[in-house]
């Protein structure tokens, strides 16, 4: 016994080493032009370059050694890791859950309730700023545009690219009504969701016929034009210049955030100036608007329409032969993930002060999109675990000063934010291709409630 | 009519830089139905070889003759992208394969993100300039015709030709063909699925890096996001010409290459990206299988 599994190991050592190598030689190859060699422009603004040896060598040897303990270590550790599993029989699924995972939607809303007076508290007004604002404030807006997405995505399993669109129809309502006809946030929110819904019916009628991969390049080509028209109407939208001055919200125009009024928050208060009470309000006002988009999905599931979008979603022709209007339901899903859009633009807008094109571009639809896969299509819990995850840690690596003292004080590790954003979403989906939350219990059910494996669903038809 | 036919030329010119990427969406899609988002930063790889290739030429040897300064940096960069695109469908692909339609998108997504990002981090965000490589130009009455674009309609049409014959007349062919019908089924024939799969990749890869060189000679710079605007058109190409469709996505390209310079021609410059997606949507919504593609039969 003891021989064969010694063979076994000296094996699968063997072939590490062999496959190691290999990976060194691949990465060699691969790098050598764009790692090993640096371009850049001399004083006489030619083309010059320059070999970097020693990065090159990291990087050979990163992929050797990492090739060399996949296949010799953790591969046959996670094999062992399933056999054993599959050996101890059937599943055991406790029924009884703790008492976190039971109250955890409680939980998660008061720890959210008092997150900016305890990071008030911890860090002082001015300092409370990072945390409100960089992570709590951006991370609640990638919750409420993936949240959003989910109803067309996860729900109807239309496979849309160019949310963005929305995104940016929303704050350009909002930037451009209230400039040019000075009108207020809490009357220009509404208004700019019904325009992003009108605009998501528009772009939802020609694609009623499109399927799948269709249906995602021509909404990624609205998005893009959408994109464009914005940087090319220059006499409206100033073009890439943007438009600067957003009107600031106002909580209902009782109290102003603007420095200036006389109904200065601040100021009526008694309280020394500070732009982090705004802060402390927008997040807030975004966490509201969360909330509204997690109840509306969640009652409209319960509604005779959710249902009809999740029945498109597994079958489109059992769907139509049931008698579902598929074009109403279609064009539902699409309005309405597009109005959460929109409140989410307007939002952005008067967050930001500030509006371009250049914060609508494919690559926040990709984001986006994103995070609604990587948490699990169609799961709340999971999606908002993901943004957390992916928004808050590539935000935390603007924090990371101290990584200067180890690779030296040019080192900026926001150039490195998306790179790892990149590779975060590549990895993440290898290890678990359902995202964080991959099973789901049915919201119609005969007798009782079982929770359906992933695997057995089938998403994302369109 | 001479300002027409000039610019029917460089509509031509662009089609085919356009053609031999979407050639590598539509054999990608055809073979494994996964839109390889990552395919137009293949391209801008490839020019990035093309570029690096060309400067440690040039100074070494300072006399090079152009044809093989040209043919070098197109080879190096063929072989160096089709390794990366070998090693991107390894890694970052073929374990998704089977599992949910969504995950290969995303993982391609990611890796679309990825190599841009890993240029701009290791050749620095700004444009990368050379001095034009072909300067001649010959002219036909009012008509210019410079050999920049010659070379580039040339090099595209022997490349169509090559790869017809492999995908028609080879064994290897038949092998992706075989795969591209129903992958199980050719797998029991034996066939190597994986094998066939890898080398379309590379395939794909090797012309896009040639597209990506001639995008170089042409424009004389290479950026870092390159890759999404000539990437996302090349896709819309192959959807425009019928998604899986060999002559189709070659088609698709010449139209999106046409429509483009004769839009800014006689229209506007600034609306020309605008042009090209909203005749690709209204293509989709007549013809919502492109034009030269196979109607997809729903089975229940």
């Amino acid at each position: 016994m003891a021989g064969i599994a010694e063979t076994e190991t000296s094996n699968v050592m063997s072939k590490a080493i062999k496959e190691g190598l290999f990976a060194g030689v691949v990465a060699f190859f691969m790098f050598l032009l764009f790692v090993g060699i640096e371009t850049y422009q001399d004083i006489n603004n030619a083309l010059v370059w320059r070999t970097r040896w020693g990065l090159l060598a990291i990087f050979v040897i990163v992929a050797a050694v990492g090739r060399f303990l996949t296949v010799g270590f953790i591969k046959p550790h996670l094999d062992q890791r399933k056999l054993d599993k599959a050996k101890s029989g059937v599943l055991e699924i406790s029924d009884k859950k703790s008492f976190f995972h039971t109250h955890f939607l409680k939980i998660a809303l008061i720890a959210l309730l008092i997150y900016p007076p305890v990071s008030v508290m911890l860090f002082g007004t001015q300092g409370s700023l990072k945390y409100v604002d960089n992570f709590g404030i951006q991370i609640l807006i990638y919750v409420m545009l993936a949240w959003g997405l989910n109803i067309v995505v996860g729900l109807a399993g239309l496979l849309d690219l160019g949310y963005v669109a929305f995104y940016a129809v929303g704050a350009y309502s909002y930037a451009l009504l209230s400039s040019y006809f000075g009108l207020s946030f809490w009357l220009l929110l509404p208004l700019s969701g019904i325009l992003a819904a009108l605009w998501g019916i528009i772009l939802g009628f020609p694609v009623l016929r499109l399927k799948g991969d269709y249906l995602a390049i021509v909404t990624l080509a609205f998005g893009e034009i959408i994109r464009l028209v914005l940087i090319n109407w220059t006499a409206v939208t100033k073009g890439t210049f943007g438009i600067a001055g957003v009107a600031k919200a106002s909580v209902f125009g009782i109290w102003s955030f603007d420095v200036g009024a006389s109904n200065n928050f601040a100021k009526s208060f008694g309280l020394a100036s500070s732009s982090a009470y705004y802060k402390i309000f927008l997040f807030y006002v975004i966490l509201a608007l969360c909330m509204l988009t997690a109840y509306v999905t969640i009652r409209l599931r319960r509604m005779p329409i959710g249902r009809a979008w999740e029945a498109l979603r597994e079958d489109e022709i059992a769907c139509r032969s049931l008698g579902i209007n598929t074009v109403t339901t279609k064009l539902t899903a699409f309005a309405i993930g597009a109005m959460f859009g929109g409140f989410a633009g307007s939002f952005f807008a008067t967050r930001q002060g500030f509006v371009s094109p250049e914060s609508f571009v494919f690559l926040e639809s990709a984001v986006i999109l994103a995070i609604v896969v990587l948490g699990g299509m169609g799961s709340l819990t999971g999606i908002a675990i993901a943004a957390i995850v992916m928004v808050g840690g590539t935000e935390l690596l603007r924090e990371m000063s101290f990584l200067k003292l180890v690779f030296g004080p040019d080192f900026t590790p926001e150039l490195y934010r998306m790179l790892l954003f990149g590779l975060a979403m590549i990895i993440v989906m290898l290890f678990k291709p359902r995202g964080f939350v991959g099973s789901r219990e049915p919201t119609a059910f005969l007798k009782e409630r079982k929770t359906v494996s992933g695997s057995f669903t089938k998403e994302g038809h369109g | 009519m001479e300002y027409f036919v000039q610019q029917l030329l460089n509509g031509l010119t662009l089609g085919s830089i356009y053609g031999l990427v979407a050639i590598g969406y539509t054999m990608v899609y055809g073979i494994i139905g996964m839109i390889n988002f990552a395919h137009g930063d293949i391209f801008m790889l490839g020019g990035f070889a093309a570029l690096i290739v060309y400067l440690i030429l040039t100074s070494f040897f300072a006399g090079i003759p152009i044809a093989l300064l040209l043919l070098l940096m197109l080879l190096v960069g063929m072989l160096l992208t089709g390794l990366w695109n070998w090693t991107i469908e390894r890694v970052a692909y073929r374990p998704l394969r089977g599992s949910f339609r969504l995950a290969p998108l995303i993982t391609a997504i990611g890796m679309s993100i990825v190599l841009s990002n890993f240029i701009q981090v290791t050749q620095g965000p700004r444009n990368k300039p050379i001095p034009p490589l072909v300067t001649d130009v010959y002219h036909f009455g009012a008509i210019t015709i410079s050999l920049k674009q010659l070379l580039i309609v040339v090099i595209t049409a022997v490349l169509l030709f090559a790869f017809w014959y492999i995908v028609n007349k080879t064994p290897l062919g038949r092998a992706q063909r075989a795969t591209e019908q129903d992958r199980k089924m050719a797998a029991l024939l034996g066939v190597d699925v994986d094998k066939t799969i890898s080398i379309t990749f590379i395939m794909g890869a090797a012309l896009a890096a040639v597209a990506g060189g001639m995008y170089l000679m042409y424009y004389g710079v290479a950026s870092f996001n390159d890759g999404f605007i000539p990437g996302v058109k090349a896709f819309t190409a192959a959807v425009l010409g019928g998604i899986g469709s060999l002559p189709g996505a070659v088609l698709g390209g010449l139209l999106i290459g046409l429509i483009e310079s004769l839009w800014s021609a006689y229209f506007s410059i600034a609306y020309k990206d605008v042009a090209t997606f909203a005749i690709l949507a209204f293509v989709l919504i007549f013809k919502p299988t492109g034009i030269l593609g196979r109607p997809e039969v729903e089975k229940v």
